[in-house]
């Protein structure tokens, strides 16, 4: 190896540490929410929840959302059909007609202790803030990863807008700053959300199971699903029958996509070397090389 | 007088051959000489795609004025990626795979038989990067937003996506730089032609690494959709099966880019490439063949491993081995039988076959078998006016691939001073 190719494979590795992750692979971004002390959520507990709507009108006053209808008659006929969250809808109620009964859940975004948005953010715009709430920023590019990502399915972009962002609950980050509860909690009128600590919330949930058991189901969803969300859910029936995901697993997102971050530094160093060997190994002995003068085309 | 006439001629040849550029000005004479169209212009491919291109120019200030969603897209919230992604990215760049590949033979194990069609692939690679780049600009929502990952203090540094975004960036220099001493030789610059000469192996080994990654980037994207692709296309391999992909889906659209480049501009090869053509695509078969033959086995031991084999007896199972053995198997022993019999229309007709299968396998992963519980009515379909402004694109790519044959040496031999020795 002469010097010059020396300088261009030190080149390429130059360049490879300016590509991002060459010293730190597979520590995402979204791992930094989980080393704070306390994480922020709130605790659902749907035999408590009677699908009033005032939360979904609470979120749309605070965060200029349209201003949604929720008379009683509205309500029973929109209830009807099971509805998802929306560029103009952060948190929704559905009902679910079950063994014991009607029951009400209210979705919104889990701010999942690892979440996968976070993860995929080029640009940092999704984050997981040191009080556990998820957020968007403007610098977002719109590439819709935190989309595909998510295992809720929560973040929604706005298709029919010449400047369009990405819209999803983030609980209340502005008024937690200002020492004021979440919207939808605040205005809850049965106390079926309960804001407060990740630590403080599950102590809570264990206590009202273990202090009924035979009104609740022994599982907080949330607890350990895709690695612990900071919004859990108590229930009376098994989440299955009310809308939940039972399939997504215990393991965080953004550790499914470690393996190839992994594997990056290794073949950012390795490829170039192995590549510029067998392209010595390859090469003529001078002897033959006087006779064989290469034309042109390169 | 006859001996100055014959003197006046060879200098008249000369200048013919390298323009004599010595400042701006001699480069911008010289563009706008070249810039004017050659030969006829009312041939039927011109007088077809311009109208498509034209009508999805419009469509694309359309897209700017109105946003991502309904009129030109079908994009929503249940398939946030489409026929763009799927399609011009993802699947664009797998078929710019054969850049990589041939410069990986050509120069790293120096097979000089594949020497006469590098320069094609490099420029084909190259393009296919700038304008499937370009249409990136047009599905990203933001797109004012774009150099966020580039310039600034907020990078994502551990998302596969900085990674992705990066590397398409890195590559593009790469490849410009392989592709660099053919421009050189077209303007006539010599001594930069020698620089940028030296500069290859360096270029096509930065990009051959830069390649790796971010063709089985691309598929890495996909990792945390694990509760929405179906379980018989995720797998934890996602990224080596896209780069494995990636081979055999490049040099399958060599093949096919040269069967056509042969036709159109056959008057520029010259006779000793000519015959030297049919051994290349043959020896590109069995490269294709033998990737193509680990690709299934690869693929079959996933369904083993990761436990899906009884998916296969549904709907989506047969979707998944339609897919795989209609488009990968079936075209791998076309290779084989081709590749022995030497017989080329049986090669071209497998490229095709296994093109299909790769932007099928693309589309798979974006929105077929993404969400594939989702109800039939709900699917995302590609609107009319996304699939005139891919159109447009391909065939603005095919415009700007034309022109820089008909006047660069890429095809065709190079000038006389650029001949050197390896």
């Amino acid at each position: 190896m002469d010097r010059r190719n020396f300088l261009k494979i030190i080149g390429s590795g130059v360049a490879g540490a300016a590509t991002g992750n060459l010293l730190t692979p597979g520590r995402t971004l979204a791992k930094e929410g989980t080393s704070a002390k306390e994480l922020y959520g709130i605790l659902v507990d749907t035999t408590r929840c009677i699908g009033c709507r005032r939360c979904e009108l609470g979120c749309a006053e605070v965060n200029g959302l349209p201003i949604p209808d929720i008379s009683e008659s509205k309500n029973e006929n929109l209830l009807k059909t099971i509805r998802k969250t929306s560029d103009a809808q952060y948190t929704i109620i559905n009902r679910y007609e079950t063994e014991k009964g009607t029951i009400f859940v209210p979705k919104r975004c889990m701010h999942c202790n690892q979440p996968g948005c976070v993860a995929a953010c080029l640009v940092k715009a999704m984050r997981k803030r040191p009080s556990g709430h998820v957020t968007w920023d403007l610098n977002c590019i719109g590439c819709r990863l935190c989309m595909i990502s998510c295992p809720f399915d929560i973040p929604k972009f706005e298709y029919n807008k010449a400047m369009p962002r990405i819209q999803k609950c983030n609980l209340c980050y502005d008024r937690y700053n200002n020492g004021v509860l979440p919207a939808c909690v605040e205005v809850c009128p049965t106390q079926a959300l309960m804001f407060g600590s990740r630590r403080q919330i599950l102590d809570e949930g264990k206590r009202r199971i273990a202090a009924n058991p035979d009104k609740y189901i022994e599982h907080i969803y949330g607890e350990y699903e895709v690695g612990g969300t900071s919004h859990l859910y108590i229930s009376s029936v098994p989440f299955e029958q009310i809308g939940f995901r039972k399939d997504l697993g215990t393991v965080a997102y953004p550790e499914y996509s470690t393996g190839f971050l992994y594997a990056v530094p290794f073949i950012f160093v390795l490829w170039p070397i192995v590549m510029l060997g067998m392209n010595r190994a390859t090469k003529k002995s001078k002897e033959d090389e006087g006779h064989h003068e290469e034309k042109g085309k390169h | 007088m006859a001996g100055e006439k014959l003197e006046t001629v060879e200098i008249v040849k000369e200048k013919d051959e390298s323009p004599n550029i010595k400042n701006l000005g001699d480069f911008w004479n010289f563009l706008k000489k070249e810039l004017i169209p050659r030969g006829n212009i009312g041939t039927p491919f011109n007088v077809i795609s311009l109208p498509i291109m034209l009508l999805g120019y419009v469509f694309i200030v359309l897209r700017l004025a109105y946003g991502l969603g309904k009129p030109v897209t079908n994009l929503n919230q249940e398939y946030p990626w489409g026929l763009w992604i799927g399609f011009d990215v993802v699947t664009g760049v797998a078929f710019a795979g054969g850049a990589y590949v041939l410069c990986f033979i050509v120069y790293v194990l120096r097979a000089e038989k594949y020497h006469p069609i590098i320069r094609a692939t490099v420029l084909n690679g190259f393009l296919a990067y700038l304008f499937y780049a370009g249409a990136i600009v047009l599905d990203i929502g933001r797109w004012w937003n774009i150099y966020n990952p580039m310039v600034g203090n907020n990078f994502g540094v551990n998302a596969v996506m900085f990674l992705v975004a990066w590397h398409f960036f890195l590559y593009m220099i790469a490849a410009l730089i392989e592709f660099s001493p053919t421009i050189a030789e077209w303007l006539g610059m010599k001594r930069l032609r020698k620089i940028l000469g030296a500069m290859t192996l360096g270029a096509v080994i930065f990009g051959i690494t830069l390649s790796t990654l971010h063709q089985s980037g691309l598929g890495a994207l996909m990792m945390m959709a694990k509760s929405k692709i179906h379980p018989l296309w995720f797998t934890e391999f996602i990224p080596i099966l896209y780069f494995v992909s990636s081979i055999f889906a490049g040099l399958s659209l060599v093949i096919f880019e040269g069967s056509i480049s042969h036709k159109v501009f056959g008057p520029q090869i010259d006779e000793e490439h000519h015959k030297s053509y049919d051994d290349i695509v043959i020896g590109l078969a069995r490269i294709c063949a033998v990737a193509m033959f680990g690709y299934f086995f690869l693929k079959a031991i996933l369904l083993v491993h990761e436990h899906a084999l009884p998916y296969l007896n549904s709907t989506m199972g047969f979707w998944y081995l339609f897919e795989v053995i209609g488009f990968v198997l079936v075209p791998c022993f076309m290779f084989v039988s081709g590749a022995q019999q030497k017989n080329l229309s049986t090669i071209k007709f497998a490229a095709i076959l296994t093109m299909l299968g790769i932007i099928l396998n693309r589309l798979n992963y974006t929105f077929i078998a993404y969400n594939w519980f989702v109800p039939l009515s709900e699917k995302y379909w590609p609107a009319p006016m996304e699939l005139i402004i891919t159109a447009s694109i391909i065939l603005t790519e095919i415009w700007a691939f034309r022109w820089m044959v008909n006047r660069m040496p890429v095809l065709r031999k190079p000038p006389a001073w650029a001949i050197e020795k390896h």
